[in-house]
């Protein structure tokens, strides 16, 4: 690195500043405008159903209705007349064309249920309501929902599994008939001395907690258009994802073709925050017809499709005893997690893994031990949204300090500080393994100055007052803080190739995956810092199997490390040969170089250069001409970085509400984040992750609930009655970044994608809390809604 | 159950161009520009009137896409994102809100963006200098799961800080 940044300089927010007064040269660290831009402000962006396909067929899919039924009999005669409808495919249909009529698993375990993934088709049973059955494919998509409402389907309801509790009770029914009990497994996580941490303590509490967080919600849907090459045998799908190279590997495997012959692209992704990085039944379907019509076919989620048959996070309750001493110093945390996870586990198990193994988060906890029990029941399935159980944690965790907080008189930030890992325990060892199998390692952050920073911006000193001057005014002001660890950068590797052409063009190609976040213009700001050129000269494609045949895709806020270190040893390694190229077409030894603007120029006489163009084509060879002694073809490089170990964001958050003890109502009144995510490579991308991590968060604290009735029916199918934060509801959020240099990368970031998420509900909930305290209200759920809230200051004026 | 839609001609000015079309009369108004038109920079999110993903203008008003018909366009004017670069000059070839976007970083995987742009185009016409409070509640017609809002507030209070034409 040939940067250094000084560990723990505060960046402050944003000033006004426009894209066309952007002169830099440095460009990691800058705050670039990005190279995304310009094409999706004209309406040019290139999502699925923007792709123009002549003569595409269109699909649409029969879902269930029920929750839980029996397949007596379908009858697909009438859909199959429908002028326009070209084929309808039910299970028996779409298992000739198919190597498995049943949904791979996403994350192989040796320990899960078996046979517990999802079908492509349902045949004689459904378990979920939103469970596709039946595939129309037509002329248009207008016919082929036309074509949906003409099949006769008979079912025999089923008893139906509809809560974790009811889904563990010996005398509830069995969530499938091929299930062989509602459990799909149970693990235990911890280590110490839990037992007699617990025998020793002057004091135990304990909580029964509920933390529901409803579904991902990307404003594009998912999407798959495929076409086949009969002469070639191959196919391309394009689909709406965070991960093409496992769907193109899911695909292959299913439809038994070879790689070889499968490229998935990514187009322009609108959002994915989690329910993206699957490979879903739809995307093994439309290619499986597209090879057996010969035709393209293409099908678009509507809205009401994605809130049943894209996955949910939903319901997790927590029984918890925290056991301190009189000082509050935590000794030992154990407890009870029932995890629902719907009727199939595409994925595995990493959710509630995830959940029960970051409570402890960025405490110092001596002895910890979570039994962890993964209930099925007859909902839609679930795997993990932005935050990925980290939040349903840290809410366990710092509802927790804040009961331990007023028993013991303790003040709610002066208890934290208490038990935050110090600065100089760094690195920290958690005293669990991750599921690469290495302990878990907190790689460095100051968390107490994190928090500090943050008690600071939002005047924590100074909150008192302002509580009491408008009590006597007749309002209800709280404050709520929450601090949370996120392990980034899950490993194991992820591709980066730098090519240049011998026009000059550089185009960097990478298994990373663009869902909105910016990751082209963050990518080709690590390759410029190296080039030294200016951004628009690096042409950026992500998620394109046939361009890299590597990649992992985006999850677990990963990219900017594992993508951009990639990068950024291969831009290191272009720049280095670009260099001893010139060296010797130039006659002049290196020292006496430099590379600029896609030249190598000699630094006393600039006008004494070599394009990168020439170089590339030097190094493409000419038939029996010698290249440059000891100097290997192309320029170009691929980075593959390589690591187990995960680099730690850590945050904290402080946040000042009023609430209205007349209608429950919440407003929010001030946000503040403080952050270190290391290095930033763009500083106001990085707050745009921040703002828009803490607005899911806020939507999980108060408004979205994926609402079922007692027969797993879903009450919540518009956005009329699941609720997105909207831009009254939600403050400015005032972001602050710390930044340590990781040491656990080349370029000393950590991710940031869902640091933002994590403290959000805890915080929001225990200021909702401070506000009630005249009322002694105690809340232990997310989100609380304003009638919730009426009913808890009723219950407890009444009590 | 309908068989075959029955088709109508329209014929609408978009974006300042006449256009006489045979369009299905169930095809709402955002898959026609979309599919018919190709103007596929009209994005469609939920189909049911709330996102906002789909907002053009019609004859002037802010209008959900998905809410109205194609036929109920007939002699109307349709303005769409792909008007709102027209003219402009510079390497990047936006408008002055389009441009403010960019310089706030207002938008992330930007498919809410387009009807985001239309619904402030209209807010811009009808009052040049709203406050953070009317542009809030102009946004409060659209859903955004990336940005938090809080940068597409700035940029629609810095374009309106400009006046038109001055990217």
């Amino acid at each position: 690195m040939d940067t250094i940044v000084p560990s723990g300089q505060v960046v402050e927010p944003a000033t006004a500043a426009s894209a066309d007064d952007y002169t830099a040269r440095r460009m990691f660290g800058t705050r670039a405008p990005r190279i995304e831009d310009p094409a999706l402000l004209r309406g040019e962006g290139r999502y699925l159903d923007d792709i123009r396909m002549p003569d595409p067929l269109h699909a649409a899919f029969l879902r269930s209705p029920h929750a839980h039924a029996r397949v007596v009999r379908i009858d697909l005669a009438a859909a199959r007349a429908l002028p326009g409808v070209v084929a309808v495919f039910d299970a028996d249909a779409i298992a000739r064309e198919l190597t498995s009529l049943r949904m791979p698993l996403g994350f192989p375990s040796a320990t899960l249920q078996k046979d517990i993934t999802p079908w492509v088709l349902s045949c004689t049973e459904v378990a979920f309501v939103g469970e596709a059955m039946v595939m129309v494919v037509a002329q248009s998509r207008a016919i082929a929902e036309d074509a949906l409402a003409l099949i006769e389907v008979d079912f025999e309801p089923l008893p139906v599994v509809h809560d974790c509790h009811q889904a563990l009770d010996d005398a509830a029914p069995v969530v499938r008939s091929d299930a062989a009990s509602n459990i799909a497994e149970r693990l235990q996580v911890g280590f110490g001395e839990v037992d007699a941490a617990f025998a020793a303590a002057p004091h135990v509490f304990t909580e029964s907690l509920f933390v529901h967080r409803g579904a991902a919600h990307p404003m594009e849907g998912r999407g798959v258009l495929a076409r086949y090459d009969a002469v070639e045998d191959a196919i391309t799908i394009w689909t709406s994802t965070q991960m093409a190279h496992e769907v193109m590997h899911s695909i292959a495997a299913m439809l038994g073709m070879d790689q070889h012959n499968v490229r998935v692209v990514a187009p322009d992704v609108g959002g994915g925050f989690g329910c993206k990085y699957l490979t879903y039944p739809e995307e093994v379907a439309i290619p499986a017809v597209a090879r057996c019509l010969g035709r393209p076919v293409k099908w678009v989620e509507d809205r009401a499709e994605h809130f049943v048959s894209a996955i949910h996070e939903r319901d997790q309750y927590w029984d918890v005893d925290i056991a301190v001493d009189a000082r509050g110093t935590i000794l030992g945390v154990r407890g009870r997690l029932l995890h629902d996870q719907g009727a199939y586990t595409p994925q595995g198990i990493n959710l509630p893994y995830n959940a029960a193994t970051s409570v402890t988060g960025p405490y110092r906890v001596p002895a910890y031990r979570m039994d962890v029990i993964i209930c099925q029941t007859n909902k839609t399935p679930v795997i993990p949204v932005r935050g990925a159980g980290y939040p349903q944690a840290a809410f366990v965790m710092e509802r927790m300090l804040d009961r331990v907080a007023r028993e013991l008189a303790i003040d709610r930030a002066e208890l934290r500080a208490r038990n935050l890992i110090p600065v100089e325990k760094m690195p920290y060892d958690k005293g669990l393994t991750n599921r690469a199998g290495v302990r878990s390692i907190v790689d460095s952050g100051d968390y107490a100055r994190t928090q500090a920073e943050a008690l600071a911006r939002i005047d924590y000193a100074g909150f008192p007052a302002r509580q009491r001057e408008a009590r006597a005014r007749g309002r209800y002001l709280g404050l709520g803080l929450a601090n949370a660890v996120k392990a980034t950068s899950r490993g194991p590797f992820e591709s980066a190739v730098i090519r240049v052409s011998p026009q000059g063009r550089i185009d960097l190609y990478t298994g990373a995956l663009a869902m909105g976040q910016g990751l082209a213009t963050a990518l080709a700001q690590i390759a410029a810092e190296q080039l030294d050129v200016p951004l628009d000269m690096i042409h950026v494609t992500c998620g394109d199997t046939g361009r890299v045949s590597l990649g992992m895709g985006g999850f677990a806020s990963r990219q900017t490390v594992m993508a951009g270190s990639s990068v950024h040893l291969a831009a290191v390694e272009v720049r280095n040969k670009a260099l001893r190229v010139g060296e010797q077409l130039l006659g002049v030894p290196l020292e006496g170089l430099r590379l600029r603007d896609g030249r190598v120029e000699v630094v006393s006489a600039p006008g004494r250069f070599v394009t990168i163009g020439d170089i590339a084509r030097k190094l493409k060879g000419a038939p029996g001409y010698s290249l440059p002694p000891g100097i290997t073809p192309g320029l170009e490089a691929t980075g593959l970085f390589q690591t187990n170990s995960q680099a730690h964001a850590n945050a904290c958050h402080a946040c000042e509400v009023e609430v209205d003890p007349g209608t429950g109502a919440v407003r929010l009144l001030r946000y503040v984040a403080v952050h270190d995510s290391g290095r930033l490579v763009n500083p106001t991308m990085a707050e745009g992750q921040i703002h828009g991590g803490v607005v899911h968060g806020i939507g999980n604290a108060l408004f979205e609930k994926m609402g079922y009735d007692d027969e797993a029916q879903p009450v919540t199918g518009t956005f009329a009655d699941y609720l997105l934060p909207t831009s009254t509801e939600v403050p400015d959020i005032e972001v602050v970044f710390i930044e340590t240099a990781s040491p656990t990368n080349p370029i000393g970031v950590k991710g940031i994608g869902e640091a933002g998420t994590i403290p959000v509900a805890p915080a929001i909930v225990s200021a909702i809390e401070n506000a009630l305290s005249p009322w002694n209200v105690h809340l232990a759920e997310a989100p609380v809604s304003p009638v919730r809230l009426l009913e808890l200051i009723d219950a407890s004026a009444a009590a | 159950m309908s068989q075959h839609a029955s088709m109508r001609e329209i014929t609408l000015h978009v974006n300042g161009e006449a256009r006489t079309c045979t369009v299905a009369d169930r095809s709402n108004l955002a898959d026609f520009l979309r599919h018919d038109l190709q103007l596929t920079g009209t994005h469609v999110g939920c189909e049911h009137g709330v996102c906002g993903a789909c907002t053009v203008l019609v004859d002037g008003r802010s209008v959900r896409g998905c809410l109205m018909l194609a036929v109920q366009a007939d002699g109307c004017s349709v303005e769409t994102v792909e008007s709102l670069a027209a003219g402009t000059q510079g390497a990047a070839g936006l408008g002055p809100l389009q441009q403010a976007f960019r310089d706030r970083h207002a938008l992330q995987c930007g498919y809410c963006t387009p009807g985001i742009l239309m619904s402030l185009t209209e807010l811009l016409r009808d009052d040049p200098a709203p406050d953070e409070q009317a542009v809030r509640l102009v946004l409060s017609g659209h859903l955004c799961r990336c940005t938090g809002y809080q940068n597409i507030v700035a940029a629609a209070l810095q374009a309106a800080s400009k006046p038109a034409g001055d990217a």
